[in-house]
């Protein structure tokens, strides 16, 4: 009972933020939003209503191979965008390797936070040595181009694992690869809002009571330097689901058997010659809503958060 | 003023140090260079000679140092897959992704600014909020489904454009260029503008930024009064006065834009070094990756560092604050 009020209470401010009254306001946030919403949602509870399972070869039936989609002359049902040359169901493919992306996404950008959120409130908090040591590698990190650190990562990470892993383990090295490239970002905002944080009385405060080191930091720094990060962790977002489709059209990212946007697209790449244009600008099209509905949501918090612009 | 040009040069060569070891680590480290360049007829004693006479067998921070010293005479070993001269590989490539890196950025300009000019000065209309949703959905684009869509509409359905390769070259000295044949030209379209597309939203979006600033100031306000006709004014007086970050932001991106080519050039197979990367990464080529690696870094640290140096110069200010 009480954790219900809570939570209608945490509703009723949610409802009163000007983060709300922004976003009522903005049309192309809550298209994008909708849009993103829907895009999710339809990719997670494909298994209940898609036609077939596409990572099952036992559903895959060669017979039902290079379907058009149902609109054209010679679609069959249930088939509404069409087959690929093994048969499988294009719809279906679609929302399970959106699903798979999704999901690479999520896991890229949370476990980058991680790093980069720690990373920089100790680098911040500290100074000294360890600030140091941060600042550099990320000078150098930065100074190779994201996405040839993507590739590196993955092609080695790969190598390195024995053969029989490369398939299962493949979306753990895609997660690497991207984290990899991304998690200096986050960590060069929070160091040098924590330097700036590190300063006030409140933290002073906090000291002389003898309150912990990690205490102050999680705690009482770490609110303060959120705003830009979630701006930031938003774009990510979009560019995470960019580069792991990039990672898999160039062939090292998600394997065939467990096909990804970025790998359909690639898969389908073959047949654009052959007039099988369904397999490949259907994904390309799924991927293009996802990437655009994220970067709209993250252009409008960057606006709604942006204290110079209220 | 040379306090500050040893201090960024001194970084700029401490990042490609750093550059070079992992280089380094992923040459040495990653899977045995003697089993990958010897065959099953291989006995021991001529991999333990091999081994010998690759250096091998001497502590590390001496293979690295030899590795760092042959890599700044461009030596950087064979290749593992066809036994050539990786430097002599990478050259023969060179001029096909210079070509299409900079006919990307030439058309990211030519294109990107005038937009940017257009969607600043006519703003709240529909076609400058329709360029400027536009540059969204062109940020969110990857590279390699431009290009398969630009395949896809003028190679698959119209037939006007080629969608591989590069046509016919011509050799002038090593350098190999499309540009003086037809089939050459031709070849070098598709590839440019999907290179670009994501270059000419940078471009708009930063001239867009820029001249509402720059509008805003006094000298404007003072040429209007003047009695200086409008164009003039937007394209002459103001613009001049945005293009420096935009320079700025070209000159860095190039290094950038040759790292995206890669995506590019397997998307239209194009002949250049990012092709060459993607297939030594296929094929696990170490020797190749590493080059590839040390030589894009340093294009990217070359081109990051003259800019800094530039401004320096310029600007007098940066010379203490970013020193």
């Amino acid at each position: 009972m009480i954790a219900n009020t809570q939570t209608s209470g945490r509703i009723a401010r949610w409802r009163q933020s000007d983060l709300w009254w922004s976003f009522t306001r903005n049309k192309a946030a809550m298209f994008a939003a909708g849009l993103l919403a829907l895009l999710v949602i339809s990719a997670f509870t494909a298994p209940l209503y898609a036609p077939q399972n596409p990572f099952d070869p036992a559903q895959l039936d060669l017979l039902n191979a290079e379907y058009p989609p149902i609109w054209i002359e010679g679609g069959q049902w249930p088939f509404l965008l069409g087959t690929d040359t093994q048969g499988r169901d294009i719809l279906s493919a679609i929302l399970y390797g959106s699903r798979i992306s999704i999901l690479i996404g999520i896991a890229s950008v949370l476990l980058a936070l991680l790093v980069g959120i720690g990373s920089g409130l100790v680098a911040g908090y500290f100074g000294g040595l360890i600030e140091n040591l941060l600042m550099r590698v990320g000078d150098i990190l930065l100074s190779i181009p994201t996405i040839l650190i993507a590739i590196l990562v993955s092609a080695i990470v790969r190598e390195l694992l024995p053969v029989s892993l490369r398939d299962v383990g493949a979306a753990g090295v895609l997660v690497l690869a991207i984290v990899l490239s991304g998690w200096v970002q986050y960590a060069r905002t929070v160091r040098a809002q924590t330097a700036v944080e590190r300063g006030k009385e409140y933290v002073q405060a906090a000291q002389l009571l003898e309150v912990p080191a990690r205490r102050i930091m999680f705690s009482h720094i770490l609110p303060n330097t959120l705003t830009p990060i979630l701006v930031a962790a938003t774009l990510n977002f979009g560019m995470a689901i960019l580069t792991e489709a990039t990672l898999s059209f160039l062939g090292i990212g998600m394997p065939a058997s467990q096909p990804s946007l970025g790998t359909l697209i690639r898969l389908g790449n073959q047949f654009l010659f052959s007039g099988m244009w369904w397999i490949t600008v259907f994904p390309v099209l799924q991927l293009c809503l996802l990437v655009v509905s994220v970067n709209l949501l993250g252009d409008w918090l960057r606006d709604a958060l942006n204290p110079k612009l209220r | 003023m040379i306090v500050f040009l040893v201090k960024r040069l001194a970084n700029a060569a401490l990042v490609m140090l750093a550059v070079a070891l992992m280089a380094f680590l992923i040459f040495r480290f990653v899977g045995d260079p003697v089993q990958l360049m010897v065959n099953e007829q291989t006995t021991q004693a001529e991999k333990d000679a091999l081994r010998e006479g690759l250096g091998l067998n001497d502590p590390v921070a001496v293979q690295f140092l030899r590795f760092v010293g042959n890599a700044v005479q461009g030596d950087f070993g064979v290749s593992y897959r066809n036994q050539q001269e990786v430097m002599s590989l990478i050259a023969e490539r060179l001029p096909a992704t210079i070509e299409l890196v900079l006919l990307a950025t030439i058309i990211s300009l030519v294109v990107g600014v005038p937009l940017g000019v257009i969607t600043a000065i006519h703003r709240g209309t529909w076609y400058s909020e329709g360029l400027q949703f536009l540059s969204i959905i062109g940020v969110s684009l990857p590279s390699f489904v431009i290009g398969i869509l630009l395949i896809l509409v003028f190679s698959v359905m119209l037939n006007v454009s080629p969608a591989f390769g590069r046509g016919e070259v011509v050799s002038i000295g090593w350098w190999t260029t499309g540009l003086l044949t037809p089939s050459g030209r031709a070849a070098l379209i598709l590839p440019s503008v999907a290179l670009s597309l994501y270059q000419i939203t940078l471009v708009m979006r930063l001239v867009r930024a820029e001249m509402m600033e720059v509008l805003r100031s006094d000298f404007i306000k003072f040429a209007r009064a003047r009695g200086v006709p409008r164009w003039r004014v937007y394209y002459v007086h103001a613009l001049r006065n945005c293009l420096m970050p935009v320079v700025t932001m070209t000159a860095m991106n190039i290094g950038s834009l040759i790292a995206f080519a890669l995506i590019t050039e397997t998307v239209f197979q194009w002949p250049g070094m990012g092709m060459l990367f993607i297939q030594a990464v296929t094929f696990v080529d170490i020797p190749v990756m590493a080059a590839y690696l040390c030589i894009v870094s340093f294009i990217f640290v070359a081109l990051n560092t003259l800019v800094d140096i530039t401004y320096a110069l310029i600007d007098p200010r940066l010379r203490t604050a970013r020193g």
